[in-house]
């Protein structure tokens, strides 16, 4: 499936847009990774091709379909969204939280049903969370939490994952298992939305990479073509290096002066 | 115990209420309670007594009790703050301006009952226009709530001030403080009409209340019209809260400690702790109503026991509450 961005326009004040005319494409089977500065309108674009926001003008289409023509249930049951927090005001488990991702199952006056559980169950077992399923949110730390709220996306049941900076605020093995934890998913034919500050993560982790620059996209690609160093200093507005070009991985870092 | 039997709790106020008919000012024995229930041989006046006096107030206790905690729950949920209660949205201040202008010009108990449900409702009503007005969201109706409750206890206390102070004002001040001694019969048909509602609403639901707690961002995500739903939600805790109101007048703290001794008992998923609330708040408030109308000669205003019994209660679950979270953030 695709899930395709065309000319999109937003704006959040009138006459300052933050978007203007996204065209991207997301395919199943694929990660891709949206990078780019503070305010560049990652986060804005996540929103407007999960169907969270409508854009001022251009579509988001899945398939050949307006998303915007889907019920709310229905696009929840094709396109899901991994927060980058959630804070619950009361201590669920870590099963109950994943089960809320049922939610485009579960009719209004009714309760989950086996089928249901079994999925948050599956979901919680892909991410190897079974040994938290009974532990209180709370006590989870950083990493657990994300995975637990990439399980509850998996629960969900979607054909796309939109996932809003899952690595940050994690150590570098907790960003690893989390990213890794969404490879492997997009390994049997998700389809992944990512957005990230780290350009080292999408050369590892990516199939794509979009470089987003003040509501624009600069570049999209490739990871080796677009976390290049000319590309990331037009984008972030410092020059940088690239470190270990040849066999093995390679890096991006600023460049010291 | 956490995970298991919630609807058990339902079952709680049956025997509380069987103790609430046996004791009272009239002695009367199990044997005697008995016999009312079940058309056996009994003296009339026994009768009368438990089916036209004690049983309707048991009953009115029973679903006041019930119907506080069932909304207190879900509007913790709703506006994602452990520390609020169904009165949040001036339901109270509304519904005490109702009945203070009943006494005021038509001193009759179902008139009473009936502008103190209007007036509650309206209060959330406003509290609601206001809150859309501004875009709906979470803290943007708590301020809209604080301003309403704010404003029409203002106009609350110039009807008092106007009122009657050999006759008009104590009406409404008794009332104000809760009490269910005046309940008969037929206050019990509104109040019953709009639990059944409410509850069955709350009930059939339960599972559905969960999403309530989440950011909006990730309910729509989820595919949940977080914002209609609020309202609907709202709107339904607004019946159980107006009509129990409307009944007792202002019972406080049952709607904030009830959802979290249940949450302490069978978790926070309120697909359990719906019922769990449901059946405590019942048991509790008919158990209290009972030392309300026993353990003096005169008449304790239940809204003063449960007041007494709320604030340090309320302390102990706030301490509680500190140490899960790891203090206040």
């Amino acid at each position: 499936m695709r899930l395709r961005a065309q000319d999109l326009v937003y704006a959040y004040v009138p006459g300052r847009p933050v978007l203007q005319g996204i065209t991207l494409e997301l395919r199943s089977g694929e990660t891709t990774f949206l990078l780019g500065p503070n305010g560049s309108g990652k986060t804005t674009f996540l929103d407007l091709i999960g169907g969270l926001r409508a854009p001022l003008d251009g579509k988001v289409l899945l398939d050949e379909r307006p998303l915007a023509s889907f019920s709310p249930r229905e696009r929840a049951q094709l396109v899901g969204y991994v927060p980058q927090f959630h804070e619950p005001p009361f201590n669920f488990t870590a099963w109950e939280v994943v089960l809320m991702g049922r939610a485009p199952y579960v009719r209004w006056l009714s309760q989950p049903k086996e089928r249901d559980r079994r999925a948050a169950d599956a979901a919680l077992t892909v991410l190897a969370l079974a040994p938290f399923r009974d532990r209180p949110y709370y006590t989870l730390s950083g990493g657990e939490r994300r995975l637990v709220l990439v399980a509850r996306g998996l629960a969900q049941g979607a054909a796309f994952l939109l996932l809003d900076e899952p690595d940050a605020h994690l150590d570098p093995a907790n960003q690893h298992r989390v990213l890794l934890a969404v490879q492997e998913v997009v390994g049997e034919g998700l389809g992944a939305g990512i957005t990230s500050h780290s350009p080292n993560n999408a050369l590892l982790y990516a199939d794509r990479v979009a470089l987003f620059s003040a509501g624009e996209v600069l570049a999209q690609g490739v990871p080796a073509a677009v976390v290049a160093p000319p590309l990331l200093e037009r984008a972030y507005g410092i020059p940088f290096v690239s470190v270990g070009d040849g066999d093995g991985p390679r890096a991006v870092l600023p460049a010291l002066t | 115990m956490r995970r298991r039997l919630p609807w058990a709790f339902l079952l709680l106020p049956l025997p509380v209420a069987f103790v609430s008919l046996v004791i009272g000012r009239y002695p009367i024995s199990p044997g005697e309670v008995f016999a009312s229930l079940t058309g056996g041989e009994v003296a009339e006046v026994v009768r009368a007594l438990i089916l036209r006096i004690r049983l309707p107030r048991i009953g009115a206790a029973a679903l006041v009790g019930a119907n506080l905690a069932v909304a207190g729950a879900v509007y913790q949920g709703v506006f994602r703050n452990p520390l609020v209660e169904g009165r949040l949205l001036g339901v109270s201040s509304g519904a005490g301006l109702g009945a203070a202008l009943a006494f005021l010009l038509f001193p009759q108990p179902a008139v009473v009952q009936a502008l103190a449900f209007a007036g509650g409702t309206m209060g959330v009503a406003l509290t609601a226009l206001l809150g859309w007005a501004f875009g709906a969201g979470v803290l943007v109706l708590v301020i809209a709530g604080v301003l309403v409750d704010s404003f029409l206890s203002a106009v609350l206390g110039i009807v008092k001030y106007t009122a009657d102070p050999l006759g008009t004002l104590p009406a409404i001040t008794y009332w104000l403080l809760g009490g269910l001694s005046g309940v008969r019969v037929p206050d019990l048909l509104p109040l019953g009409i709009a639990s059944a509602i409410g509850l069955s609403f709350f009930l059939l639901a339960r599972w559905r209340m969960n999403l309530l707690t989440l950011a909006d961002q990730e309910g729509e995500a989820l595919g949940v019209r977080v914002r209609p739903t609020r309202f609907l939600v709202v709107g339904m805790g607004t019946l159980l809260v107006a009509s129990a109101v409307s009944v007792s007048g202002i019972v406080s703290w049952v709607g904030l400690l009830v959802p979290h001794a249940a949450r302490a008992m069978v978790g926070p998923d309120y697909a359990r702790l719906l019922p769990a609330a449901a059946g405590l708040g019942a048991a509790l408030v008919v158990a209290l109503d009972t030392l309300a109308r026993t353990l003096l000669t005169a008449e304790i205003p239940l809204g003063v026991l449960t007041g007494l019994l709320g604030a340090p209660l309320f302390l102990v679950l706030f301490l509680r509450f500190l140490r899960e979270r790891g203090g206040w953030r």
